[in-house]
């Protein structure tokens, strides 16, 4: 435990909760965020997260980075309980999302995955066409008018940039477009559920330049009204549209802190050794 | 030395393709010289008359109805058995589960068992549940045959289908029955090759309807009669010493394959509709 105590970065103290150990990136109100508390994960035998305590700041980009292997995809999937289709993956400790506990027991998987937006690696958009990949998420979630559904999709083709270049042809097949143009599909279709947060497993891996640096304004904008956790081992990226930072390493965090403070003055060794490209 | 080598190859992997296409054009040949000539519109539009056997009038207008009604049956039957299993399995059940191997290895063990076997559980199945040989009977049998060849096929597709898919769906707050439906729509090419080989492989078999569908020279008009199918009818006029007949057999033959290829055609020509919106 005392081990384990040791890099994590108490930045803030919140006295609320009575544990010292979170480490918390800004002084951050309650009510509308992402608390991790505690949290060890296992796969099998394997330990894959070790001890993690961090808060989220909201409405911000959070950018976790770190060597490949070191448990970010895993911490990003215990956000929206993605786990919980591997019964192989064990999860102790608290999450708590907008100050509820998605790993208690009465709490509905369905509402936490709603609450969050993921974009994945590589974009996989439905197998149907692009009007309808937006559609999907509002029309499960009961939303049945006609016109609403057209109104959304167009609403948030528009917000992804993506409305005036599909216009002609949005009963086609998704699949038809680039893979830029459905990694933006992606945004949208997780958008169109209104969520509050959005995750990002290292979204812009599988793009080009401009596509990815389409991606990134969009975060950007998106950061006004989301609250957005991006996974990437670009550090550049993270340099380039973060806010706040987790380094994270052999499934700890090793730091964390704002974006400037953090590549400027890094505290940990460790840390200093990674931006320093000393292993990866 | 090396260059021998490729040429040995080549000529044996040409060798291969030369006798299944012999093979082919030999059996297609043979149907058609022989039953081409006593392919009339009589023998598709009637029923076999008085003495059809010994070489009167009439035709096999019973086995015809009695075949596609008996495979229509036992496909409906098997589909709303295979789907729900195989999206089960592969679904709902975690990847590495042991049910899902027990269940793959029983299928497995089922694909091998001969229709004859089937044949004589169907027939003892209905003993118990006490009805006679009818369409009933048939559909059950014929269900029972084809059952196995579509889950398998099936499940090799779904067991393809990438991960992300289902993720992105579950991101999305589907639950795992929307998601489902989202997911057959991509195995839908896979379905239509399964119904394909299940039609293929049920429509030809005359162990299954055997004990099971009966025989008769009436088309079947409720499920409790017994049916006549078309390669019970091949088999009874082969048997007849009349030559005539014995042609008939062969024009039932192309009947029976013509059948065959239309189903397979307008399967494929209904999948590749529906698969127009899709890649």
């Amino acid at each position: 435990m005392i081990i384990a105590n040791q890099h994590i970065e108490t930045m803030t103290v919140n006295p609320v909760r009575g544990t010292d150990r979170i480490s918390t990136l800004k002084k951050v109100e309650y009510n509308n965020t992402i608390r991790v508390e505690n949290l060890d994960v296992f796969i099998e035998d394997q330990q894959i997260l070790k001890d993690i305590n961090l808060s989220i700041p909201e409405k911000s980009i959070t950018c976790i980075i770190g060597p490949s292997g070191c448990g970010k995809t895993t911490f990003l999937k215990t956000l929206n309980r993605m786990h919980d289709e591997t019964p192989e993956v064990k999860i102790k400790g608290k999450v708590y999302v907008d100050d509820l506990n998605i790993y208690d027991k009465n709490v509905n998987v369905i509402d936490t995955r709603k609450k969050m937006g993921l974009l994945a690696q590589r974009p996989c958009p439905l197998p149907m066409s692009i009007f309808d990949n937006v559609a999907y998420g509002p029309r499960i979630h009961g939303i049945k008018k006609r016109k609403a559904i057209n109104q959304t999709v167009i609403q948030y083709l528009q917000y992804v940039g993506l409305w005036d270049e599909v216009r002609g042809r949005v009963r086609s097949s998704a699949s038809r477009l680039s893979i830029g143009q459905q990694q933006r599909l992606c945004l949208a279709r997780g958008l169109a559920i209104e969520p509050e947060y959005i995750l990002g497993d290292e979204a812009t891996s599988a793009l080009d330049p401009l596509s990815t640096k389409k991606i990134e304004e969009l975060f950007i904008k998106l950061k006004e009204k989301y609250t957005i956790i991006l996974v990437t081992h670009t550090l550049r990226q993270a340099r380039r549209i973060a806010d706040y930072i987790v380094f994270m390493y052999l499934g700890k965090i090793i730091e964390s802190g704002p974006t400037e403070e953090f590549f400027n003055s890094p505290k940990k060794q460790l840390t200093r050794e990674y931006l320093s490209g000393s292993f990866s | 030395m090396k260059f021998l080598e490729e040429k040995i190859f080549k000529m044996v992997m040409i060798g291969a393709a030369v006798i299944i296409m012999g093979v082919l054009i030999y059996i297609l040949g043979t149907i058609f010289y022989k039953g081409l000539p006593s392919l009339t519109w009589e023998m598709i539009s009637r029923i076999p008359g008085g003495g059809f056997y010994l070489g009167k009038e009439g035709g096999v207008l019973n086995a015809i109805t009695g075949s596609v009604f008996i495979i229509t049956g036992a496909l409906i039957f098997s589909l709303l058995i295979s789907v729900p299993l195989v999206m089960y399995i592969n679904f709902y059940l975690p990847p590495k589960s042991i049910l899902s191997g027990i269940i793959r290895f029983s299928l497995d063990i089922l694909f091998g068992v001969p229709s004859i076997v089937y044949g004589a559980f169907g027939f003892a199945l209905m003993v118990f549940i006490g009805i006679r040989a009818s369409l009933l009977g048939g559909i059950i049998t014929v269900a029972m045959l084809i059952m196995p060849i579509m889950m398998r096929s099936l499940d090799e597709i779904a067991r393809l289908l990438p991960r992300d898919l289902p993720d992105a769906l579950l991101s999305l707050g589907s639950t795992k029955y929307e998601m489902t439906k989202v997911l057959l729509r991509q195995l839908m090419p896979g379905l239509m090759t399964a119904i394909l080989l299940a039609i293929g492989r049920g429509i030809g078999d005359a162990a299954t309807v055997l004990f099971t569908a009966g025989y008769t020279d009436n088309i079947p008009t409720s499920l409790n009669q017994p049916a006549a199918t078309l390669p019970l009818s091949i088999f009874f006029q082969l048997g007849s010493p009349v030559e005539e007949v014995q042609n008939r057999a062969y024009a039932s033959a192309i009947i029976l394959t013509v059948i065959i290829l239309i189903l397979s055609f307008s399967a494929r020509y209904f999948s590749s509709k529906f698969l127009k919106n899709k890649s």
